[in-house]
């Protein structure tokens, strides 16, 4: 009996060890396409100047795509170096930016001014300064029987997403989709549950074009009555696609994924696609504020411009010129060299995406020069 | 507490044994040492139940402690207020709706697990063949190896589309109840207050159903048997021998799950139609629980709306203690003790 | 009973016979068939349509069909009798229902993703994108953090148990501890989660680890272990334990020795449900370890320099928000891929600790 007993203790320990041994993180050499990744742009070899050790670090899940791809990249290139970014919140990456845990951190919003304080405070010897990095058009997807080709208008959105607009073959509707016949479906709108940097900035670009038709706020977390909530993007993709009539808005990357085709927006010049170009004319038109090396972009969400597409959405780079212990400091300079770099802007557009347009790529770039660790 | 109290020696003194329990008998025998071996288990095991306290209250405090500065910049109703928005100003944040879909689902979700949960252990204990009982409660248990995360998920794609059915015939039969009353236009999608209880039942069955069929099991067998002696149907037996002494451990066991089900975070979060208001149509619209809410604005609440949600989470601390209380004394009554 | 009124003749009159009346063999298939059958009418004829529908009013024809014919063939207790047995077995599917759907939904969508490639490499270096990568790091994580939040809640929870039913019956500090152990069920994972945080990484100044999860999962666990524990210390009887003391052993012994062995069974698997229960929690882990591409045996590795440990059900959640919604991608089969893994995992962990109980439960 007591044989029986502790030979089952003994065959669990021996199995646990024997599996201890047997795993492995090498996933180079035989996984299939896994090395020989289709995604073409690989950095040319050489060109990275790569740090070693390991960079940990937090933020804003709406560039948790792109940072995936340059970390692959990154880590191609340089054997050496480990990156792991966990992408759970652009506060919760500020809050350990902060307080000190995380070298750098991706936020959906420059430092506020009342933070200004502590941030600069983590940077002994230097300040804290916001780099914008990826640009992201919120799109807005639609599930709506017939209709391939849906044109919305600032009004329209802030209409059915106020619940003041309730089926599809609305007057207004069918003004700015001149020729597509729309079915009478109800419409459900589908927002973000979680607060995010999505919503402050589809709110910020609502209440800056029809600001007497949005009244819920221009913050992260969603006001507007009715419509239903997803608790992530990607729940909230699932929910459209699975609803006839559902209209939700997420990130570019998100509506690439599923190959779903956004809608055009009409600004008042003409309807525009999100695209690199047009979201880079929208960036184009905007305000490039903070000192030499601080990058604070004030979008104009108002923008009518003729082929501009104003409803984006800009993360940044929160770091520290100086202070931070020299591992880190060489990682961080090391890395945001590389994504802010041509090959590294370059893996955006395929991701949906948009690339930093080139003069303001050139100023942060000139900042991510001047970082350094003491 | 218990039926029977046991009868042992002791620290210090050694007794005649009594039957039946009672304080021990004089007639000490004097001058027995107090063996170290008791002394030693005693206070570990005291130091044990300390530590639970311990933890208790550490959370409490933390909680409270936490919480006070929100409340104090709260400018809304903390108990009536139905939205949540503590980072804007003014600082508005209240509990009503939170508190409504928490007690809603973990009482949906307890009306429909317990008595199924019951019938469970039941079948498995009495009316299962013995040689397979055993491998039934396995399966039967297995319900809990399934992770909340993927709970969530299948609720979310494979339970909400298919319950449409049955909520469009609920809204038919039954929808002069407001409970079962669907008035949408669009065809329903499930991610209710109604579909959340479901998940939730499905998630605790295994806690309530195998302790109770731990405790049935365990009813002495002579008691059993002089039921069927008597001429008892097996039901019968059951009624008036099983479930009497079955009661207790029942009734903890279902706690044990209410806990379960009011602090269940990720599952409800995934299959939950964000609402931030107070509905009774439970086909038809979401809802928001306490744990809920926490998990979705944690990644990106300020300071304020950091003790704001711990302040939901002490509300939360608060409700459990309320339904555990009210439990001690339905458990207390019932034994007359 | 009946005797005989004439001494003298010798065949006693038969009275009525102890059994009553009934129900032949055939009775109830019988019923079953007849409902079904006319389910299936009803269905054909009338507007009535669904699956699940079907069942249930098939089902409900069978009770009423057998509790009515049985109530007039056999009597009131009889009836009463079939008709909860039926009832007791229909809670039994209903439980079994969601289980086989959830099980075969799990495994249609994550079959396809396991291979011996998956199950012993890591997703270091390969994009999420691409196939390729597996879990090896996230099991890796899961069993260890469960691991050691198992060596410190288990002993705890027992003792703690001990503590309330043999020594502490009936006085205040017990029914104290006992109340907040209901309490503790009701702590909701991320408020767990939110206090150590608080607790373990903001006062007292750690870096996120396995470890600090693992503190969190210990307090999800404990007053699961405590509870069953207690209900099954309180079963045993007590002529056990004054055999032990009349034989005089002491009380310490008797707990361990005689106490112990005869509820084991029924504590190992209060602990194995405490085990399943925080191997499936994500949402403290991701406050307090986070995300992780490679493998890290080390709980303790932090995030500053060094990685914290992955574990199955934050990997889960990072391939789901790296899905984003796409149900052909990648990331998708790879979540549910993980997802069967865990619950396979967990259900292994469930038999081995019941074939444990079962060797060592002291019989009688």
């Amino acid at each position: 009996m007591k044989l029986q007993r502790y030979g089952l203790v003994a065959g669990l320990v021996v199995g646990v060890l024997a599996l201890s041994a047997c795993g492995s993180d090498n996933n180079d050499s035989s996984s299939s396409a896994g090395s020989g990744s289709s995604a073409s742009g690989t950095a040319p070899a050489g060109s990275i100047d790569c740090a070693s050790g390991t960079l940990s670090w937090d933020g804003s899940s709406a560039q948790k795509t792109a940072v995936t791809q340059w970390v692959q990249q990154y880590q191609n290139q340089c054997s050496d170096a480990s990156i792991n970014y966990q992408g759970q919140g652009s506060g919760a990456g500020r809050t350990a930016f902060y307080s000190g845990q995380i070298p750098v951190a991706g936020s959906d919003a420059s430092i506020a001014d009342g933070d200004r304080g502590k941030a600069d405070a983590r940077c002994s010897g230097g300040k804290a300064i916001d780099l914008p990095m990826v640009l992201t058009p919120v799109e807005f997807i639609y599930n709506v029987k017939g209709v391939s080709d849906l044109t919305v208008t600032p009004s329209i959105l802030a209409k059915i997403f106020s619940g003041k607009i309730t089926t599809w073959n609305d007057p207004e509707i069918a003004a700015a989709n001149k020729g597509v016949t729309l079915p009478d479906t109800t419409i459900t709108t589908v927002h973000r549950s979680k607060d995010s940097g999505t919503t402050q900035n589809f709110a910020s670009f609502l209440a800056a074009q029809v600001p007497d038709l949005w009244t819920y706020g221009t913050g992260q977390a969603w006001k507007a009555p009715g419509g239903q909530g997803a608790a992530d993007s990607s729940a909230l993709v699932q929910s459209v696609k699975g609803m006839d009539g559902a209209i939700g808005y997420v990130d570019g990357p998100d509506a690439t994924k599923n190959s779903l085709t956004p809608a055009k927006l009409d600004v008042g010049s003409g309807a525009v696609e999100p695209n690199a170009d047009t979201v880079g004319k929208a960036i184009s038109a905007a305000q490039v504020s903070g000192d030499e090396q601080d990058v604070v972009l004030k979008i104009n969400y108002g923008l009518k411009d003729a082929g501009a597409y104003p409803a984006i959405l800009a993360t940044y780079e929160i770091t520290c010129t100086k202070g931070l212990t020299a591992g880190q400091a060489k990682f961080v300079k090391s890395f945001l060299t590389y994504t802010a770099s041509d090959a590294g802007q370059a893996e955006l557009a395929k991701l949906g995406y948009s690339p930093l347009p080139t003069d303001l790529a050139g100023r942060v770039r000139s900042s991510i020069d001047s970082l350094s660790a003491t | 507490m218990r039926e029977r109290e046991p009868v042992g020696p002791t620290i210090g003194t050694a007794t005649t044994p009594s039957v039946g329990g009672g304080p021990p008998v004089a007639g000490e025998i004097s001058g027995a040492a107090v063996r170290p071996g008791d002394r030693v288990f005693r206070s570990l095991s005291v130091a044990a139940g300390a530590t639970v306290l311990l933890i208790m209250a550490a959370i409490a405090a933390f909680l409270i402690v936490r919480s006070v500065p929100a409340l104090r910049a709260n400018t809304a109703d903390f108990f009536t207020f139905e939205q949540w928005l503590p980072d804007e100003s003014p600082v508005q944040f209240g509990i009503a709706a939170l508190l409504f879909h928490t007690l809603m689902t973990g009482l949906l979700a307890m009306i429909m697990a317990v008595p199924v949960s019951i019938g469970v252990a039941l079948f498995i204990t009495y009316y299962a063949p013995r040689r397979v009982s055993s491998t039934l409660g396995y399966f039967v248990d297995l319900l809990a190896a399934v992770p909340s995360i993927v709970y969530g998920l299948w609720g979310f794609a494979f339970l909400a589309p298919n319950l449409t059915g049955l909520t469009l015939w609920l809204d038919k039969w039954f929808g002069w109840i407001p409970l079962f009353d669907y008035q949408l236009q669009n065809r329903p999608n499930n991610l209710t207050d109604f579909t959340a209880g479901i998940i939730l039942a499905i998630m605790i069955l295994p806690i309530i159903s195998s302790i109770s069929r731990e405790v049935f099991g365990q009813v002495p067998r002579d008691q059993v048997e002089a039921a069927l002696a008597l001429g008892a149907t097996r039901w019968e037996m059951i009624r008036t021998s099983v479930l009497p002494f079955g009661r207790s451990g029942v009734v903890s066991a279902s706690i044990l799950g209410l806990g379960r089900a009011l602090g269940e975070t990720l599952a409800v979060t995934i299959v939950l139609s964000t609402v931030y208001g107070i509905s009774w149509h439970i086909t038809q619209s979401g809802g928001v629980t306490f744990a809920m809410n926490i998990a979705l604005k944690y990644g990106e609440a300020g300071t304020v709306g950091t003790n704001a949600l711990i302040a939901s989470g002490l509300c939360l601390f608060i409700i459990t203690l309320a339904v555990n209380f009210s439990a001690q004394l339905i458990i207390r009554r019932r034994k007359g003790a | 009973m009946a005797v005989s009124a004439e001494p003298r003749t010798g065949v006693p009159t038969p009275g009525p016979s102890l059994r009553g009346r009934t129900l032949p063999t055939y009775a109830l298939p019988g019923f079953a068939v007849a409902a079904v059958l006319l389910t299936l009418l009803l269905w054909a004829t009338t507007g009535f349509a669904g699956r699940a529908g079907f069942v249930v009013f098939a089902l409900l024809l069978f009770v009423a069909l057998q509790t009515l014919v049985s109530f007039g063939v056999e009597g009131r207790r009889q009836a009463v009798n079939r008709l909860f047995t039926t009832l007791v077995t229909v809670a039994f599917l209903i439980a079994l229902t969601p289980l086989v759907l959830i099980v075969w939904y799990t495994v249609k969508e994550g079959a396809g993703a396991i291979s011996d490639h998956f199950l012993t490499h890591s997703m270091f270096r390969v994009d999420p994108s691409e196939p390729g990568g597996g879990i090896y790091h996230a099991i890796v994580g899961t069993l260890i953090q469960t691991a050691l939040a198992t060596v410190i809640a288990a002993p705890l929870g027992v003792l703690a148990a001990i503590y309330l039913v043999e020594y502490g019956a009936g006085r205040r500090f017990a029914r104290a501890v006992s109340f907040f152990v209901d309490v503790m069920t009701g702590v909701p994972s991320i408020v767990a989660g939110l206090f150590i945080y608080a607790f373990w990484i903001l006062a007292l100044g750690f870096q996120k680890s396995g470890f600090a999860g693992s503190l969190a999962l210990l307090i999800l666990m404990l007053p699961v272990i405590i509870r069953s524990t207690e209900e099954m210390l309180k079963i045993v009887p007590n002529d056990l334990r004054e055999a032990s003391y009349a034989l005089g052993v002491p009380k310490w012994r008797t707990i361990l020795r005689v106490v112990l062995p005869t509820a084991i069974g029924g504590i190992v698997t209060g602990i194995m449900l405490g085990v399943a229960r925080i191997m499936g929690e994500t949402a403290p882990l991701l406050l307090l370890v986070g995300i992780n591409q490679r493998i890290e045996f080390n709980p303790f590795a932090g995030t500053a320099e060094q990685v914290p440990q992955e574990s199955l059900p934050t990997f889960i959640f990072e391939q789901f928000q790296l899905a984003a919604g796409n149900t052909d991608s990648e990331p998708f089969q790879r979540a549910w891929g993980a997802a069967l893994v865990l619950i396979v995992i967990i259900g292994l962990l469930s038999a081995v600790a019941r074939l444990i109980a079962r060797f060592a439960r002291v019989r009688g």
